[in-house]
Parts: structure tokens; sequence; C-alpha cells
């Protein structure tokens, strides 16, 4: 099989233009059973799991065992979105299991939200104070209101994290890092050295922000060194800095940020 | 000057412009491709696979000035990798699905196109893509999506004859650009993810007339039939969906094959799998299979061994012998003796994980847990290959072998399969590693003993192939769309260019009006490279 398999055939279910414009009709279900569910669920714990949770109580990915989820309102639209992925996020299709396989995985996930949902202490309205003010969030952080460009959008930050994956981020930001994020330190030839984040790169040329919000652009052959800071946050941890009550409230205001749920 | 010099003078330079419209391709001017180098008659430039121009006015000192000539835009969304080809001063392209333009090589304007509607919804796995044409006598040769190979008057794109090759609604389809040799058109096939047996085919080039037809997975009762469990052969796959090699003094054809289907998962199909992820080689004239040499015995990793037979006369321990270099997806380049088929040599030339080399006879020694899992199981190389269809090259006068090299892993799954005609028929997959920077390169290796000579470090694993040219540069591409020349003889970037897509294809190279130009396909675009003046 080709190289191009993963892409194209992600390609061929999210761009083709005829698939956007009209909803094909899904294959069959198969007959709820405690097998399916089982192999649902076995599924689920080597495909999923990694990024929602084994039990769907989300983590770098969206929590599952909630009664409505952001990107499918039934299951036959929970079975597009595990077989196509969702564009623009981390979220990506299951092109490696065959449609029964979808189909039992979709069932599962399904059964997830019939859990009681996870609990989250705190108040968001302290939690906001903490955000804008202590905790200076703003600095590094776009969400409702305009921050900085350093750290991710926070927008909707609440629906793609669980509460324990943000705790934990507030805890110990290097824990787990976005994918998309890299830190990098660059040293021109005269020995100038610029951090920042690095917004795109090639085998000639590297382009990064600084946490100054400039922009750099370096011919690779016109720099000394290039330190690719993998794991490496900018972002201090507030173990120290926030009161247990202080973390628990700015974790329940940013489970409240869903963006345009 | 007098005014009748003058006018003949005009004349001259008319004709020169205005050259005719191209001679006849025949098959001894393919045959000695070499003795016409401005020209680029064939997929990989000469039959043996040698994607090496022997052109050589564009040279490391002078690279830096190349500059885009013309860019041709194609009109569709659908990945643009074809290798062009090109006589006198025509150039013809497939672009996808499987339309076919013929290009004036001064301007980059069409002098034709011939369009062919394709079915939206038709069973492919990898896009709405076709890798070139061939070209014999005055025709043009396009195998296309929904299995048909259709001969074309090379002068005007007019359609002179137009066969059924297969089904495409069982998922066959044609990708690769075909291959001309004497009189007959040789025609691989894709679709290894349905379950489809595989073949390679041979056509009368004149009339269309079917000449041979190799199956690759053997039925029962045929040698091979024993290495299918069952009836698993019937879906057995080994598809043959990049034009291979052909050697003219014996007469024998080098194809590479698939996958065995399904992929993933061999729990239905124990055996070897003949003759999945082979070699195999053909008598030209009657499709016989003479040898064969299986690099992936049982593949459950997706590693088709499509990739380009390379064929040189080389050394081996004080010994000359006639060679086929094979840089595979699975992570090994192999060195075989290419007519006896014998294993020669081999060698890891990407991080590999699966096999802790290979034996006496070139078979690899598989460890174990290095299967896909329901759970998913960490191998190395990825399904992409330590290389795949992007083409080798080969520098004869430099003796040096280029491979775009890919460095990546991948968590591979295993599924169940069900067997429906016309449905995909994979019994798992592979997802990225998380946190994995995968990187790519271009290397350049003693032939015979697979040693590393240079390599260029790439940002990402590449997927287009390189060029290699008597000017003592080879010609690359990146995924970020950069375009690229390397000195031959140490690997140091000397040129490149950011044409705004992924580099996919293969480039070559030709001459027009004395000039030597490169040309790469990347995104959309066809770029047209010369020197300044």
């Amino acid at each position: 099989m080709r190289l191009a398999l993963g892409l194209a055939l992600l390609c061929s279910l999210l761009c083709s233009s005829s698939w956007a414009q009209t909803e094909e009709e899904l294959p069959p279900r198969p007959a709820a059973s405690p097998e399916n569910q089982a192999l649902g669920e076995k599924l689920f714990q080597g495909h999923c799991a990694p990024c929602h949770g084994p039990g769907g109580e989300g983590g770098s990915g969206a929590t599952l065992a909630r009664p409505k989820l952001r990107h499918a309102s039934d299951v036959e639209g929970l079975f597009r979105v595990i077989k196509r992925g969702v564009p623009g996020t981390e979220m990506p299709s299951a092109w490696q299991m065959n449609d029964r396989e979808v189909w039992f995985v979709t069932g599962f996930v399904d059964s997830l939200g019939k859990r009681a949902p996870e609990g989250v202490p705190g108040d968001p309205v302290a939690g906001e104070g903490i955000y804008r003010g202590k905790g200076n969030c703003l600095m590094c952080h776009t969400a409702e209101i305009p921050g900085g460009l350093a750290g991710p959008d926070l927008t909707d930050v609440g629906a793609r994290r669980s509460a324990s994956y943000l705790r934990r981020s507030l805890l110990e930001p290097e824990a787990d890092m976005p994918a998309e994020f890299l830190q990098v330190r660059v040293v021109t030839r005269d020995g100038k050295s610029i951090t920042g984040v690095r917004l795109n790169e090639d085998t000639f040329t590297i382009q990064i922000r600084d946490y100054s919000d400039h922009l750099h652009s370096f011919l690779k052959e016109e720099v000394s060194e290039i330190d690719k800071q993998r794991g490496k946050s900018p972002m201090p941890g507030y173990k120290e800095t926030l009161t247990e009550a202080e973390l628990t409230d700015l974790v329940a205001y940013l489970v409240s940020l869903r963006g345009e749920e | 000057m007098s005014r009748t010099a003058l006018l003949s003078c005009l004349a001259s330079v008319w004709l020169c412009l205005a050259a005719p419209l191209p001679a006849q391709v025949t098959y001894e001017r393919i045959l000695e491709a070499g003795n016409e180098p401005e020209n680029w008659l064939t997929y990989s430039g000469n039959y043996l696979g040698h994607r090496h121009s022997p052109l050589r006015q564009i040279t490391p000192e002078n690279a830096s000035r190349l500059r885009p000539k013309w860019v041709y835009q194609i009109s569709t969304t659908h990945g643009f990798e074809a290798t062009p080809l090109v006589d006198g001063n025509v150039m013809y392209i497939s672009e996808p699905p499987s339309d076919v333009t013929a290009l004036d090589t001064r301007t980059g304007r069409p002098l034709w196109k011939y369009t062919r509607p394709i079915p939206e919804n038709m069973p492919l796995c990898c896009g709405r893509v076709n890798r070139g044409v061939a070209v014999l006598d005055d025709m043009v040769y396009v195998g296309t999506l929904d299995s048909h190979l259709v001969a074309l008057d090379a002068k005007s794109g007019q359609v002179r004859w137009d066969i059924e090759v297969a089904d495409y609604k069982a998922g066959i389809s044609m990708t690769a650009a075909p291959l001309a040799i004497n009189g007959k058109i040789i025609l691989g096939m894709a679709g290894g993810e349905f379950g489809v047996r595989g073949f390679l085919d041979a056509y009368d080039a004149k009339t269309g007339e079917r000449a041979w037809r190799f199956w690759t997975v053997p039925v029962a009762g045929e040698p091979g039939a024993e290495t299918w469990a069952g009836d698993s052969w019937k879906q057995g796959s080994a598809t043959t969906w990049v034009t291979g090699s052909y050697d003219p003094e014996l007469n024998l054809i080098y194809w590479g094959t698939g996958n065995p289907g399904p992929d993933w998962n061999g729990d239905v199909r124990k055996g070897d799998n003949l003759y999945s992820d082979c070699l195999v080689v053909l008598d030209a004239d009657t499709g016989e299979l003479k040898w064969y040499f299986q690099f992936t015995p049982h593949d459950v990793h997706d590693w088709d061994s499509v990739q380009v037979p390379v064929l040189i006369d080389g050394e081996v321990r004080g010994e000359q012998r006639k060679l086929v270099l094979f840089a595979n997806r699975n992570g090994f380049s192999y060195v075989l003796d290419r007519e006896s088929g014998k294993f020669v040599n081999g060698k890891a030339y990407v991080k590999q994980t699966w096999a802790s080399g290979l034996d006496d006879n070139g078979r690899p020694m598989v460890l174990p847990n290095t299967s896909p899992t329901v759970d998913g199981n960490i191998v190395y190389p990825n399904l992409g290959g330590g290389t795949n269809w992007q083409s080798p090259a080969y520098n004869p006068e430099l003796h040096l072998f280029f491979v775009a090299s890919r460095e990546m892993g991948h968590i591979y799954y295993k599924g169940e399969a069900e067997f429906k005609v016309g449905s995909l028929y994979n019994a798992g997959g592979a997802q990225k590693i998380p946190g994995e920077e995968a990187y790519g390169a271009i290397r350049a290796f003693h032939p015979e003993s697979v040693e590393l000579k240079w390599e260029f470090p790439l940002h990402s694993p590449p997927g287009g192939g390189v060029l290699s040219t008597a000017g003592g540069l080879v010609f690359g591409g990146t995924g970020e769309g950069d375009v690229f020349a390397l000195d031959a003889t140490n690997g140091k970037p000397v040129w490149r260019f950011q044409a705004g897509g992924s580099m996919r294809a293969n480039p070559i190279s030709y001459a027009s009006e004395g000039k030597q130009y490169v040309a790469f396909t990347a995104g959309r675009g066809l770029f047209v490279f010369g020197l300044d003046e």
C-alpha cells in the first residue's frame, strides 16, 4: 500500500466535496451484544485511550464520558467522527479500522456517555480572577479575552482537555506538551541567542516567534546552532504560587472555556 | 548582410524555433537513450532504471544560477505524481486523474490534451493519481484509473485504441507509467488494498491486443500456491503499481510486487505468500517467470516491494557481475545477481527494528513481537517504508546509488478483515508514534557494499525521488516544497527553490535549444528550471 494511504484516505474522506455536501449512507450497524461491546472496548483501549483516557474521562483528548459530545450529536455522527477524524485537531481518522470495528468503538464510546459525568469542583468566577490576575495567564494565552501568543489558544480548552489533565498542566507544564508546540533556541553566527516557539520549519529554513511576539526567519546555513528544546515549556509550574483552592478554581474556569459548543 | 542572407538566416532560426513535432520514438531510440541526452524517453530515463541524465551543462559550480523557466499548473486538486517524458520540443505528462497533456518545452503551453472522465466514487486506496505515460513510435500510452490502457496519437492526442484491462469496480486501477519495449507495452496495476489478484500485462503496442499476463499470485496447483493457506491466494493482492526496469540484452523484465492481502493481519494467509513483496523477473516475449526474489515473506507491515530495480554492472569480490540494486520499503537495500537471482549483499539503510539482519540467502531473520497487535506495536520503518515508490538514481561515472530515505516508525495495529469485492480489505493499520520527529535524508551508497558515502538530511521523510546528472548533481525535493540540487560527490546543497507545494514525484532533465533543464512536479505545478543567461 502506498505511503500516501493515511493522508490520501483522510483527504478523500474529509476533503471530498461530495462527502462534505451530502452525508453518505452509513454501513449497517452490527447488532449490539456483550461480545461486540467487549470488542469495542478492546479497540478503544488500543486506539483511543492514550488520548481520551481508559474510561473516556479525557486527557490530551476530549472527555467522552459525558452525555453530549461536541462533534457528534448522535451515534451516526459519532461513527463519522471516529471514521474521519476531526479536521484541524489532533483527532485522526480511524482508517485502520474497518466499518464493523468503527461501529464497535462507536457503541463503546456511546455507552460512556451514560456514565455519571466527572464532577469539577471549584468556582469558575474566582478562577477567572486568578487567570487574569495572580496567574498572569493572559501574558501568553488567548481565551475569551485576547492575550499573548506564546502559549496555546485556550478558547475551547475545556472541551478538549479533561479537568485532571488541565490540573496536571498547571502543576507540571512539561508533563505533556501539545504536539505542535516546540520551543527553539537559535544562535546566530554573531552569537545572538533567540528563544521562541517554532512556527514552521523545512530542510533549509526555520521561522520562530520569540516571547515578545517578534517573528524571526532564519536560513539554517546562516545560524550556528538550532537547539530544539523538546518537552521544554516557558510556562511556570503553579505548585508554589497558587494555593490548592486557587488551583481548583482556576481549573474550574478553564473547564468552563468550551468555545462555541 | 544581404537581404537574401538575412532571410536565409531568419528561415534557419524559424526552422529551429518551430522545430517539427517529434519524430518516431522507436524502440531503438529508447534502447540507446543515452545517445540523445536532450530527451527523456522512458519513465526512469533508460531501461536500466538509472534516472540519470547524461547532460552535464548544470554543475555544482553553476547550479546556484538555476531559475524557473516556466510553470505549468494542473487544474485539479489531486496529487501530481507524474514523471514527464520529453521528445524534441514536446513534453508529455499525465495529469490526475488520468489525463494526458503535451506541452511545448520552450514555453510550457499545452499543445493538446486528452481528457478522460473518471467515475467519482470508485474504489481507490491512495488518491486519484497517475505517475506518467510511455511513448513508442508515434503513440503515447496511459493506464487509467478506471483500468483501461489507452493509446493516443503523439501528434494530436486522439485516441488510437482504448482497451479495458480489468474491472475497476473490483478495486483494480492503473496509476503507474507503462513501460514501452520492443513492440510491447508493459502495464502494472494497483489495488492491493481491495483483495484483488495481482498481475503484470504486456500488450501489442500497435493493436492493444494482450500478449501475455503474469499473475503475481499462483492458483492452487501452481508452484508457489503452497505458500498461501487455504483459499487465501484469491485475495492475495501482490500488485505491480510502479514501473519496472528492463534488460534488453537478457530480454528480461524486472518488476516489483506489492503487499499480500489483507494488510497487517496475516492470520488468514499463513505462509510466505508468493509472489508478494518480490522482485519478479519475466521473459519479455512470453511473460514466463525466470526467477524471483522475495524481500519480505509473509509481510504484515504493508511493505510493498514495488521500488524501481536499478540494473548495473558491478564488481563483486573481484568478479564483474550483472547486478540489480533494490532499496526496499522494508528498510534493507539489496544487491542481487540479475542473471541468477542469487542474493549478493544486503544491509539496512534506514532504522529498522523488525529483523536481526538478512541470512546468507537474503531472507530476513524476523525478530519476535514485531507483528501488529490489537493494542499497537511500535516498529521501524513505518508503513511508508525506508523508501517507497519514489525513484532511486544511479550515477555510473561516480558509481554511486542515491536513495531518498525515510526515517520514521509507526504503531502498527492488527484488525479484522472482511472481504467484499470492491471494498477495502484491510485488517489493521498504523498511527504516528506520539512525539516522534520523523526525518529523511538523501543518501549515497557504494552500490555493491551498500556502504554509506554521504547523506543530506531532510526535515521530514521525503515523498519524492531523486535524479542524478552527469554534471555531478543529485536533484530532489521535500514535503515542505523545497526542490534542491546536491553535489553528487559529497551531498552538499548547491541550489534550492521553494516551490510552495510538496514534491511527490521524480525529477527529470532534458535539453532544449542547447540548454539543459530540470523538471519537477511540486504541489499542483510542474516547474522547469534552467541556468540564467
